[in-house]
């Protein structure tokens, strides 16, 4: 069985030395390990900004697409061989922005595949400007006078469009996040786990310390019942979105794949696609 | 005896021209007659004039008639809009609920059909079009069974009591028109047909089967008109064969979701029209900097923006052939039947795998939504070839290394090999990359990559990349052209011969890359060349040009209006600019 040490590859990284996607890269390399995959078993595809270099630096099968489209590639992967583990992971503007109507409607779908955000409040591959996530008052290169639109709290959006799985962590805490990667993976459905992944270089506001003061760990809570939406929204709305650990999971829900009708258990990738002489004709009768 | 005819059938939309016209264009086909259809309606759904025309011949037709030899009218706009269409003599059925007139000046003789009365008597006005479609159908003294048969499968579902009354309201009709007329109208007694037996389907179905025998299981689509039909048949076969059709959230999602499948191992397309393919641009570029099979079909409409939506147009060549940034390798196929738009689907999926590169299949509205006649289509000429895709095991890599899903070889095409196989693990990225999809910024590798790429294509011709009919060693006209127009131009040729003029004939089906030695020696040949085509700043031509040259001799001959060439326009212009 594959340790963690085999998910991992030679390319040495092009993040800022303190960015918190090394512990995402980590994270992700540890729970694959954990679930009992084999590399060439999970395929990562990733969007475009600095964390969407990710997929290049894991040693598994990986596709490094366009800005904002790591989602709709990612449930291609999955459609076309579900016995594949799929992950599919960007930035916030990745995955929020220009990506933000395909993280809805990948919720909504519920293909079973799992979407890790790294969310460092900022677009760092372009030098510093706003994202959907940056707060009101923010100042960056595209907001001197600070961020004038409100906030967007993927969260609540990931409930109210009828997610299967929710999470949040924070990059500096490596067993939480590997935790929830697992049962990420583990999910049949579409999981998306939000990482607060601090951007050391244009985002000095929120730092590491600055997580650190303001995270509220639901694993405080023993009572918090994540099979409760109502619940995980209130608590959201609570800690203004600053909570990490398994805000919802609904185990109810069929994946798309389970719920699509005709779709077999093994990859479409795998089936035979040649037509049988009397497959054909039988399709032409419609035409006489 | 006469050997073709047209008939139409008009109203308002949603008042049962489509049904009527199905049940009747099925009834022909079962006759054995060659047929051809247009479709005349509006971005609507109920309300606002629609028609629909079908020519009907004992010998192969592909285009629609300069004229009209019968009229179904559910109300006088129809007659009003259509009637100068009519050639003298012919026939108007019409409702006689609202008085039908005739237009003044049009020779026509007309039948006021009590439509709705009798429709209403047997029970509910829906049944109107059966009243219609029995009477005109009886003109015609053609077999009432074989009508009656078509009545019955277009109304099974809703079981035998619904199938009765239609069949009632077919005989109602036929009998009150037969007694009107004296019986079936000698003038349009069509000979007998070949009898064989023939396919009656639109472009879009043709293709939506081609992509099916071509080995395709995953569709990701947008609604778009009129590219809806191929995801609506899919839908209804994919899960009997393992596989299914997405609706995705927009365009740029069904393309990159193509990919992904690609990528991953199944034969996966997308259709649209011109506004999702300008969605699709950047994808289109990230398969072909990838090496990432993938298929798109553009049923080209009005453009630019939300243009004429349901009208003819060809005007996405130059978007289709330059669109997407910087440079890749791609194929734009143009079918140019209707056999072709099935047979096409099929070289298309192998290419975009041999070659490792986006094809994409470009038809028109005229081609895509016109029902026609079908020549059988072979199973023996179903072949898939995946190219270079992996399918034995691998030998380990050596350690630190990947597997090279870039590897310069000659023919630039590398082995494929799909996530999930063991030892073949690589990177892919739209990021220029080295030989194991690692970026790489080397100024050495970029250039390297960059001539694998777009090397590849230098010898692809398809099956016929271009379709000649040169009888003539130095022809008055060369006519060059695609998609929908050629049976319309075959038709003005004739004309044209019988007065004298010669021409030749080309039908360009690779559009791109560009098979200019294959056209060379016949413009050379030719004292002119027209080239024809539906949009206003003459592309092809344009393509042509560039790629071949004979500037002096080229004219354009373009229609921008919505509307299909007839073949009098053919003919007429032809004879202008000879």
């Amino acid at each position: 069985m594959a340790t963690f040490k085999e998910f991992r590859n030679n390319v040495k990284p092009n993040w800022c030395p303190g960015c918190g996607d090394f512990s995402v890269q980590a994270a992700i390399q540890r729970a694959a390990a954990n679930v009992g995959l084999e590399p060439e078993q999970l395929a990562v595809i990733s969007g475009i900004g600095c964390s969407g270099r990710i997929s290049g630096y894991i040693n598994a099968y990986g596709l490094h697409g366009i800005h904002g489209r790591a989602l709709p590639i990612a449930q291609g992967v999955k459609l076309a061989n579900r016995e594949l583990t799929v992950i599919a992971s960007g930035g916030d503007g990745d995955g929020f922005a220009i990506g933000m109507g395909h993280t809805v409607h990948a919720i909504r779908r519920n293909l079973d595949i799992t979407y890790i955000v790294m969310d460092n409040q900022i677009y760092g591959l372009t030098k510093g400007q706003t994202s959907p996530r940056s707060a009101e008052g923010f100042k960056t290169k595209s907001t001197p006078e600070g961020s004038i639109e409100s906030t967007l709290s993927p969260l609540e959006i990931a409930l109210s469009a009828g997610a299967t799985f929710v999470a949040q962590s924070f990059s500096s805490d490596l067993k939480q996040l590997t935790s929830l990667i697992e049962q990420g993976l583990q999910h049949k459905g579409f999981s998306l786990i939000n990482v607060f992944s601090p951007c050391v270089t244009f985002n000095k506001i929120n730092t590491y310390d600055w997580f650190k003061e303001h995270i509220v760990n639901l694993d405080q809570f023993p009572d918090y019942d994540p099979t409760n939406r109502v619940a995980a929204m209130n608590k959201i709305m609570e800690t203004g979105g600053m909570l990490t650990g398994l805000i919802y999971q609904n185990k109810e829900r069929k994946s798309y794949e389970d719920l699509a009708v005709g779709f077999k258990p093994e990859g479409i990738a795998k089936q035979d696609i040649k037509l049988s002489r009397d497959e054909f004709e039988k399709l032409l009768t419609e035409f006489k | 005896m006469i050997s073709q005819l047209s008939w139409k059938i008009g109203g308002q939309q949603g008042e049962g021209v489509e049904s009527t016209d199905r049940i009747f264009s099925t009834a022909l086909n079962r006759l054995g007659y060659y047929l051809y259809g247009y479709r005349h309606f509006s971005s609507r759904i109920k309300g606002g004039h629609t028609n629909n025309k079908i020519r009907i011949s004992t010998k192969p037709i592909r285009a629609i008639s300069d004229d009209l030899d019968i009229l179904v009218a559910f109300d006088q706009e129809s007659i009003d809009l259509n009637a100068h269409e009519l050639r003298p003599g012919g026939v108007v059925v019409a409702d006689a609920k609202f008085s039908p007139t005739i237009p003044e000046g049009v020779q026509a003789r007309l039948f006021a059909v009590p439509i709705t009365s009798i429709a209403e008597e047997l029970g509910t006005s829906l049944m109107k079009n059966m009243v219609a479609s029995g009477a005109s159908w009886a003109l015609l003294g053609l077999s009432m069974d074989v009508f009656n048969k078509a009545v019955e499968e277009e109304f099974g579902r809703k079981g035998p009591a619904i199938v009765e009354k239609n069949i009632e309201a077919v005989r109602r009709g036929a009998e009150f028109v037969l007694e009107q007329a004296g019986g079936p109208l000698e003038e349009f007694k069509l000979a007998d047909a070949d009898g064989k037996q023939k396919l009656f389907m639109i472009g879009n179905e043709a293709m939506a089967l081609g992509t099916l025998a071509a080995g395709c299981r995953l569709m990701s689509a947008y609604p778009i008109t009129p590219a809806s039909e191929i995801m609506e048949w899919l839908i209804k076969k994919l899960p009997k064969f393992g596989g299914t059709v997405v609706q995705t959230e927009d365009e740029i999602a069904a393309v990159t979701m193509a990919i992904g499948a690609n990528y991953a191992g199944v034969r996966t397309m997308t259709a649209s029209a011109g506004p999702g393919l300008s969605l699709m641009m950047e994808a289109i570029g990230l398969s072909g900097m990838t090496e990432t099979p993938l298929v798109i079909v553009d049923t080209q409409r009005g453009g630019p923006s939300t243009g004429l939506p349901t009208k003819q147009e060809q005007s996405d060549i130059n978007a289709l052939i330059n669109g997407t940034h910087g440079e890749i390798p791609k194929v734009v196929i143009a079918p140019s039947t209707i056999e072709e738009c099935f047979y096409d689907m099929i070289e298309g999926f192998n290419i975009s795998e041999q070659y490792q590169v986006p094809v994409i299949i470009a038809t028109d509205l005229q081609l895509s939504l016109g029902k026609q006649t079908c020549e059988a289509l072979e199973y023996d000429k179903i072949v898939i070839d995946r190219g270079k895709l992996v399918t034995g095991e691998l030998p380990p890599t050596e350690e630190n290394r990947l597997f090279k899903r870039y590897e310069f070889t000659e023919d630039g095409v590398s082995p494929r090999v799909i996530p999930g196989v063991k030892h073949g693990i690589h990177h892919v990225t739209g990021v220029e990359h080295d030989q194991e999809g690692r970026p790489s910024e080397s100024a050495i590798n970029r250039k390297k990559m960059m001539d694998k790429r777009l090397n590849k294509l230098n010898d692809l011709r398809i099956t016929d990349a271009v379709k000649v009919d040169a009888p003539n060693a130095n022809p008055d006209l060369l006519v060059i052209a695609m998609g929908s127009t050629g049976g319309t131009i075959e038709e003005a040729r004739e004309r044209l011969s019988a007065e004298g003029i010669s021409t030749n004939r080309i039908m360009v089906r690779q559009m791109h890359p560009f098979p200019s030695e294959l056209l060379k020696p016949h413009l050379d040949a030719a004292k002119k060349v027209i080239v024809l085509e539906n949009n206003a700043t003459g592309q092809l031509a344009n393509l042509i040009k560039l790629n071949v040259g004979s500037h002096d001799k080229i004219r354009n001959l373009l229609k921008y209006d919505g509307t299909p060439f007839l073949p009098s326009e053919i003919h007429n212009a032809c004879k202008e600019l000879n």
